[in-house]
C-alpha cells in the first residue's frame, strides 16, 4: 500500500470516527432526557390520581395534592401573559418598524440581550424590593405574575422582531403605496401576518415561566397553601362580609405554584414526599413539554400556510 | 353593460365633492393623530425594557449600600468565610463565588465539548432532515423546568455516581454540575450550529478541493470561520451556568464551602456540598428574614455580585453574535 493510500484510508476512518462520536453524544443527550422522564414516571406515576390533583398540600404525604399549586400556576400565568404579551409585542413592533438605527436603539438592543441573560433570581430580588415592599403588593399573585412577565419580556420582544423581520419588505411598500399610515400597516398587515411567529415565541416564553421557581421563592411565595384564590363573582363567606367576590380580588391572594410545591417536597425527608415530588414533576413536565410541542405545531402550520 | 356602471360610479364623487373632501381631510387628520399616538405608545413599551434594567441596577445597589456600609467592601471581597447565621456573622463572598465557580466548571466541562461536537455533527455531517428533527428535540433539554433537573440530579445522578464513588455525599456539586451541563448543551449546540451553517459553502469546497476530509474541513476551516458565533454560544452558556439556581439549590446543598487557607485547592473538589451565590439567595428567601435587616441586605449584595458577573458575559455574547451575523 502506498503512503498516499494509507493517508486517504486514515482520513476516511477519521470521518467515520467522528460520525460515531457526534451521533452517540447526541443520542446520549437525548437518553438523559429519556432517563429523566422515565425516572419521574417510575417514582411518581403511582401517586398521580384525581385526588392528588384535587387535594391541598398536607402534612401526610398520602393525602397531599397539588390543587392549590395548579390553580396558583394558572392565575400567575394569566397575569404574566396579560402583561408580557402586549408590552413585549409593542416593544418589538417599535424596535423593528419604527426606530431609526441610532445610538438609542443600539442601547435598547444591548439592553434586551443583557436582560435575556440576567439570572432569573435577580428578577426575583428586584421584585421583592419593588413589587412586594415599595408598591406594597405583598406576596400576591399580582406580584408573582408581574415578576415572571418581566422575566419573559425579552423572549417575547425577540420573537416579535423575528416574526416581523420574516415579512418581506414589498408587503409594507404595497400598503404604503395605497396611502396607509405606518400604524395601519402594522395593524392591518404586519401584526396579522406575524401572529403565528409571535404566538410560537409567546408559548415558549410561557412554558419557561411556568417552570420558573427561583424568582417566586425570592418574592416569598408560600410553600404551604391550603386554600384557593377567590374566584371572581363567587360568594364570599358570611364571616368575611358576605356578598360576592370582585372580579380582581384573586390578584391580592397569596399563592403557590407547581415548581415551588415540587421543590418543597424534594427538600423534605422521606420517600413518600419524594413520590409526591415526582408526581408534581410529571404534571410540570407534561405542561412544559406540551407547550413546547404546541409551539412546534404552530410554527410548522404557519410555515405551510404562508408562502411569500 | 360594465362600462356605464363604472362611469356612474366615477361620476358620483364629483357631485358631492365638497363634503367628501371635508370627510377625507378629517379622516386623514384622525389617522395622523392615531399614527402619532401609537408611535408614542409603542416607543414607551420599548423604553420599558430600559426601565427594567435601571430598576434592577437601582434596587440592587440601593438595597446593598447599607450592607456594604456595615460590612465593608474589602471584607466582602476578601474575607474567606460566609456565615451570616452565626453569632459573629462573617460576610466574605469568596466561598459562595467558589461554589459558583466549581459547579460552573463542572457544567462547562460537559456542555462545551459535547455541545461543540454535537453542533459540528449536526451542521457538517448529519443529513438535513435528521438535523431538522434532532435540533428541536435537543432544545427540549433546555425547556425542562430546572427544579425537575434538581430532582433528577439529587435522586438519579447522585445515586448513580455513588455507585462509582461510595464516599460521595448526598448533596454534592458534581451531580448538580453534570446535570446543569446537560441542560446547557442545547444553548451551546444550537447557536454554534447556526454560526457554522452561516459559513459559505465556498470555504468548504476549497478545503475539499485540496484534499481535506469532512472532519478536517469542519475543525480547521468551518469552526475557525464561525468562531465569533461559537464564542457567543460559549459565553451565553457560561452566563446560564453562573445564574442557574434550582439545580444547585436542590442537589448541591445550601452550606457555603469552608475554605482552608492551608489547602486552598480543597475547595475546588466538586465531590463535596457547596452553596453557590444563587443557592444562598434561595436559602435566605425560604427562611424568616425581615425586610431591612442585614440578612435581607446580604442577598441583594449577593445578587449584585451575580448581576455584575453575568452582565459582562451577556454583553460580550451579544457583541460576538452580532459580529458573526455580519461576517458574511
Amino acid at each position: 500500500m502506498t503512503s498516499i493510500e494509507r493517508v486517504i484510508r486514515f482520513r476516511r476512518y477519521q470521518d467515520i470516527g467522528f460520525q460515531v462520536l457526534g451521533a452517540s453524544l447526541t443520542v446520549i443527550a437525548l437518553l438523559v432526557l429519556g432517563a429523566l422522564v422515565l425516572d419521574l414516571a417510575k417514582t411518581g406515576l403511582g401517586r398521580l390520581s384525581w385526588s392528588f390533583l384535587a387535594s391541598f398540600p398536607s402534612r401526610k404525604a398520602e393525602q397531599a395534592g397539588i390543587a392549590s399549586a395548579i390553580v396558583g400556576s394558572f392565575y400567575v400565568m394569566v397575569v404574566t401573559a396579560f402583561t408580557a404579551i402586549p408590552l413585549g409585542v409593542a416593544a418589538g413592533v417599535y424596535l423593528e418598524e419604527y426606530s431609526r438605527r441610532n445610538w438609542f436603539t443600539a442601547v435598547i438592543e444591548i439592553n434586551i440581550a443583557n436582560l435575556a441573560g440576567v439570572p432569573s433570581i435577580v428578577y426575583g430580588l428586584m421584585a421583592l424590593s419593588l413589587f412586594v415592599y415599595t408598591f406594597g403588593l405583598g406576596e400576591s399573585i399580582l406580584a408573582g405574575g408581574l415578576t415572571l412577565a418581566l422575566l419573559i419580556l425579552p423572549i417575547v420582544i425577540v420573537a416579535t422582531r423575528e416574526a416581523l423581520r420574516s415579512i418581506p419588505q414589498h408587503i409594507r411598500e404595497a400598503a404604503y403605496a395605497m396611502g396607509a399610515t405606518r400604524w395601519q400597516v402594522v395593524r392591518y398587515h404586519l401584526l396579522p401576518y406575524s401572529t403565528g411567529g409571535i404566538a410560537t415565541g409567546v408559548i415558549i416564553a410561557l412554558s419557561r415561566a411556568i417552570g420558573e421557581t427561583a424568582p417566586l421563592i425570592t418574592i416569598g411565595a408560600l410553600t404551604f397553601i391550603a386554600f384557593l384564590p377567590p374566584t371572581p363573582f363567587s360568594p364570599r363567606p358570611e364571616e368575611d362580609g358576605g356578598g360576592l367576590y370582585g372580579p380582581f380580588e384573586w390578584l391580592d391572594s397569596g399563592f403557590t405554584v407547581l415548581p415551588i410545591q415540587m421543590f418543597n417536597w424534594v427538600s423534605r425527608p422521606g420517600d413518600a414526599f419524594l413520590a409526591n415530588a415526582a408526581a408534581a414533576g410529571i404534571v410540570l413536565i407534561v405542561a412544559t413539554l406540551g407547550l413546547n410541542a404546541l409551539a412546534i405545531v404552530v410554527r410548522n402550520r404557519m410555515r405551510r400556510r404562508i408562502r411569500w | 353593460m360594465v362600462q356605464p356602471r363604472d362611469a356612474a360610479q366615477a361620476a358620483k364623487p364629483v357631485e358631492r365633492s365638497v363634503p367628501r373632501a371635508d370627510a377625507a381631510a378629517s379622516m386623514r387628520f384622525r389617522r395622523a393623530v392615531v399614527d402619532r399616538a401609537m408611535q408614542g405608545v409603542l416607543g414607551l413599551a420599548a423604553a420599558s425594557s430600559i426601565a427594567v434594567t435601571l430598576g434592577i441596577v437601582y434596587i440592587l445597589i440601593s438595597e446593598s449600600v447599607p450592607f456594604f456600609r456595615a460590612v465593608g467592601l474589602k471584607t466582602f471581597l476578601t474575607d474567606t468565610m460566609w456565615t451570616p447565621q452565626f453569632a459573629v456573622p462573617r460576610y466574605g463572598i469568596v466561598p459562595l463565588l467558589m461554589g459558583t465557580l466549581v459547579t460552573t466548571m463542572v457544567a462547562l466541562a460537559v456542555a462545551l465539548p459535547a455541545g461543540s461536537i454535537i453542533a459540528i455533527w449536526l451542521s457538517e455531517f448529519a443529513p438535513a432532515r435528521l438535523r431538522e428533527t434532532v435540533k428541536p428535540v435537543l432544545e427540549l433539554l433546555a425547556a425542562v423546568p430546572t427544579v425537575v433537573y434538581g430532582y433528577f440530579a439529587l435522586l438519579f445522578v447522585t445515586p448513580l455516581l455513588q455507585r462509582l464513588w461510595p464516599d460521595l455525599p448526598t448533596f454534592n456539586m458534581l451531580g448538580a454540575g453534570l446535570v446543569m451541563g446537560i441542560m446547557i448543551i442545547p444553548y451551546v449546540s444550537s447557536l454554534s450550529e447556526d454560526a457554522m451553517r452561516a459559513v459559505p459553502m465556498l470555504l468548504r469546497e476549497g478545503s475539499f478541493a485540496v484534499g481535506g476530509n469532512k472532519i478536517v474541513t469542519a475543525t480547521r476551516v468551518v469552526f475557525p470561520a464561525a468562531l465569533s458565533g461559537i464564542a457567543a454560544a460559549y459565553v451565553l452558556g457560561i452566563s446560564r451556568a453562573v445564574g442557574e439556581t434550582m439545580i444547585v439549590a436542590v442537589a448541591a446543598g445550601q452550606q457555603p464551602l469552608i475554605l482552608d487557607p492551608a489547602r486552598p485547592l480543597d475547595a475546588m473538589n466538586p465531590g463535596q456540598p457547596g452553596a453557590t451565590i444563587t443557592a444562598f439567595i434561595v436559602s435566605v428567601s425560604l427562611g424568616d428574614v425581615q425586610h431591612g435587616e442585614i440578612g435581607y441586605q446580604a442577598i441583594f449584595a449577593a445578587g449584585l455580585t451575580l448581576f455584575v458577573a453575568t452582565l459582562g458575559f451577556n454583553v460580550a455574547g451579544y457583541l460576538l453574535r452580532k459580529r458573526f451575523r455580519q461576517a458574511y
